[in-house]
């Protein structure tokens, strides 16, 4: 028996960006409209904003406004890809979509990423209602230093949120209970990547770990485009993290894929 | 290489489950034919899903090998997928938030089929499956038929030559049901492979040109519903309409000799009980006897059917 020829090989793998594309078009479609998701990205990083950026402004904090609105912001796309990954997949077992998404041809990977980037981009909900916080409730006026860096950098950041997404994501394949998970990352990697506090003022032992994660360099991708800055190393830190991600994940999706085709836990029953 | 065979072999063996060790499939060996409509056929529980399972790569097997089209589904998964269809029964499987067509054309893009056939391949299974007019609407507002028929549609999307249907009219009202019956036969006649598990005696009677019965997960009978209908041809079956037979009296019942299987079924406030037995003879007035203290309404004998033989084959198992 042969497997597929070089040429089938290559035309399929010179589709898988479009199939990347629309999975993120379609996921993000059913996503942006769920109500989970809308609270998981808006209320805690409001509440958050407005502390952080209420005690700014009586002159407690010494850094914009903006600084911990940007803060906020990537903090709900934290919330949103940590407990939108985990409970897209629930869900997606829910529906009985693991196993034709499993069977289709393309690389389960690909179509879990979609799923993830989708997630992230669901997140944007929450960088949007931050700044918009900060300008209408605590009547900042927002000037972009560099709005294209800017733009670049919420990309980034929302690619490489998607792609730790993934790492996440392979786990929940195979673990039902994905909600326990969930909420022991979502505080620490909060405080750890600077998004309340600057880096600075953490102790100097958690920066390695600071520096593998993507919140870290989005929200300093961000900050810089956004407060005046060197945006640019920023941006490739978390494009670099965001290779790792992907490698891991791919990783990570193969074994998982394999694993669940053992231990049945594709099919909800 | 496709074509190289004309059959494929299927022997799946124990399949063990999780640390329950549920033996859901206890060796199983079965050939199907090319371009065959072939039924697997047996009670809830028997081990049909996850036979179906093995076959699509959902599953690993425990043991044994297992090819679709001369494929191994656990060393060619990829090549395997490229080439079935899985049309599975029940409400799931499909995203109730988008429209039908938006799930078709999602896994037309999976199944990469190229942007130029997309609009005119999801317009043909559409059409195919009766769905044209209504793919706009999302799937939240489909009837279990309506979703039914766009699970096959979507089945059908890439043309596999071979598809895997499981328990494809439960939960579909009748006419549904027939319609989607009918789109099986169908396929047959297009010279696709089909493998269909169900546990209705008819749809399989119906339906298939040869069944395999499972039950307990292993394969208990194998043939032409004629051949199966043969095996019982040397009995007859005795039914009982009465009312207010006890759980005791059935056991009873059992134990007279001769007897090889019994059935109960509840009809309005009635019990039908359907006696099988090599020997009816006596039978009638031994069930008479029995029955005393019972307000029988009706007893009589007749000939076995499939269902019959399908009965003797689950419960002498
Ligand atoms: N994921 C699973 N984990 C454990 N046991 C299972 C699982 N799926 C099925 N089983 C068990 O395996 C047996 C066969 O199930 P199944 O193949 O679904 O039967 P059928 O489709 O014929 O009704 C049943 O006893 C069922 O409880
Ligand atoms: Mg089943």
């Amino acid at each position: 028996m042969t497997g597929p020829s070089p040429q089938e090989l290559l035309a399929a793998v010179r589709g898988w960006p479009r199939v990347l594309a629309i999975g993120w078009l379609y996921q993000l479609k059913m996503q942006a409209q769920s109500g989970f998701m809308i609270m998981t990205a808006l209320i805690q990083p409001l509440i958050f904003a407005t502390i952080a950026m209420a005690d700014q402004q009586a002159g407690n904090r010494g850094l914009p406004v903006l600084y911990y609105a940007l803060g906020a912001g990537i903090m709900g796309i934290w919330s949103t890809v940590v407990f939108g990954c985990g409970g897209m997949i629930s869900w997606q077992r829910h529906q009985g979509m693991l196993e034709p998404l499993v069977m289709a041809p393309v690389p389960f990977a690909l179509v879990l990423m979609a799923i993830t980037l989708g997630t992230a981009t669901v997140g944007l909900y929450s960088l949007v209602a931050t700044m918009l916080w900060a300008a209408l409730v605590f009547r900042v006026h927002v000037q972009l230093a560099d709005p294209l860096l800017f733009g670049v950098a919420g990309a980034a950041t929302v690619v490489s949120l998607g792609l730790l997404g993934l790492v996440l994501g392979s786990s929940f394949v195979l673990y039902r209970n994905s909600n326990a998970i969930s909420n022991m990352l979502e505080y620490p990697v909060w405080l750890i990547t600077g998004l309340l506090v600057p880096l600075s003022l953490l102790p100097g032992w958690t920066h390695p770990l600071a520096y593998a994660l993507a919140p870290t360099w989005g929200v300093e991708a961000l900050r810089a485009a956004a407060l005046g800055g060197q945006p640019l190393p920023a941006i490739g830190w978390c494009l670099g993290t965001s290779l790792a991600y992907l490698l891991l994940g791919v990783w990570l999706v193969g074994v998982v894929e394999r694993r669940a085709r053992r231990t049945a836990t594709l099919s909800f029953q | 290489m496709r074509g190289l065979r004309r059959t494929y072999r299927t022997t799946t063996g124990t399949l063990r489950r999780r640390r329950l060790e549920v033996e859901a499939v206890r060796g199983i060996d079965l050939d199907i034919g090319r371009g065959e409509l072939f039924g697997l056929l047996g009670p809830n529980g028997a081990g049909k899903t996850t036979t179906i399972r093995v076959l699509c790569t959902l599953l690993l097997p425990t043991s044994g090998s297992v090819r679709v089209l001369g494929l191994d589904v656990v060393a060619q998964a990829q090549e395997v997928r490229r080439r079935i269809g899985y049309v599975f029964g029940g409400d799931r499987g499909l995203y109730d938030r988008l429209s039908a067509y938006d799930n078709l054309r999602y896994f037309a893009e999976l199944y990469a089929i190229p942007p130029r056939r997309l609009r005119p391949r999801i317009g043909e299974v559409l059409e195919l499956v009766g769905l044209t007019g209504r793919e706009r609407e999302r799937v939240e507002g489909f009837s279990r038929g309506m979703r039914q028929r766009l699970h096959l549609a979507r089945g059908l999307l890439h043309d596999p030559p071979v598809l895997f249907f499981d328990e494809p009219t439960i939960g579909v009202d009748p006419v549904g049901a027939r319609e989607v019956r009918q789109m099986i036969a169908g396929l047959r006649q297009q010279g696709k492979t089909v493998l269909l598990t169900t546990h209705y005696m008819f749809e399989a009677d119906s339906l298939c040109e040869r069944i395999a019965v499972i039950s307990h997960g292993r394969i208990v009978a194998t043939g032409s519903p004629r051949d199966l209908k043969a095996a019982v041809s040397d009995r007859t079956v005795v039914e009982i309409e009465a009312y207010g037979i006890g759980e005791p009296t059935v056991g009873r019942i059992r134990q007279i000799a001769g007897v090889e299987a019994v059935t109960v079924d509840a009809k309005d406030q009635m019990q039908v009980v359907s006696v099988q037995a090599r020997d009816a003879t006596q039978l009638t007035g031994q069930l008479l006897e029995l029955l005393q203290g019972v307000r029988v309404e009706r007893i009589g004998a007749r000939e076995p059917t499939l269902e019959d033989a399908y009965v003797a084959l689950v419960t002498a198992s």
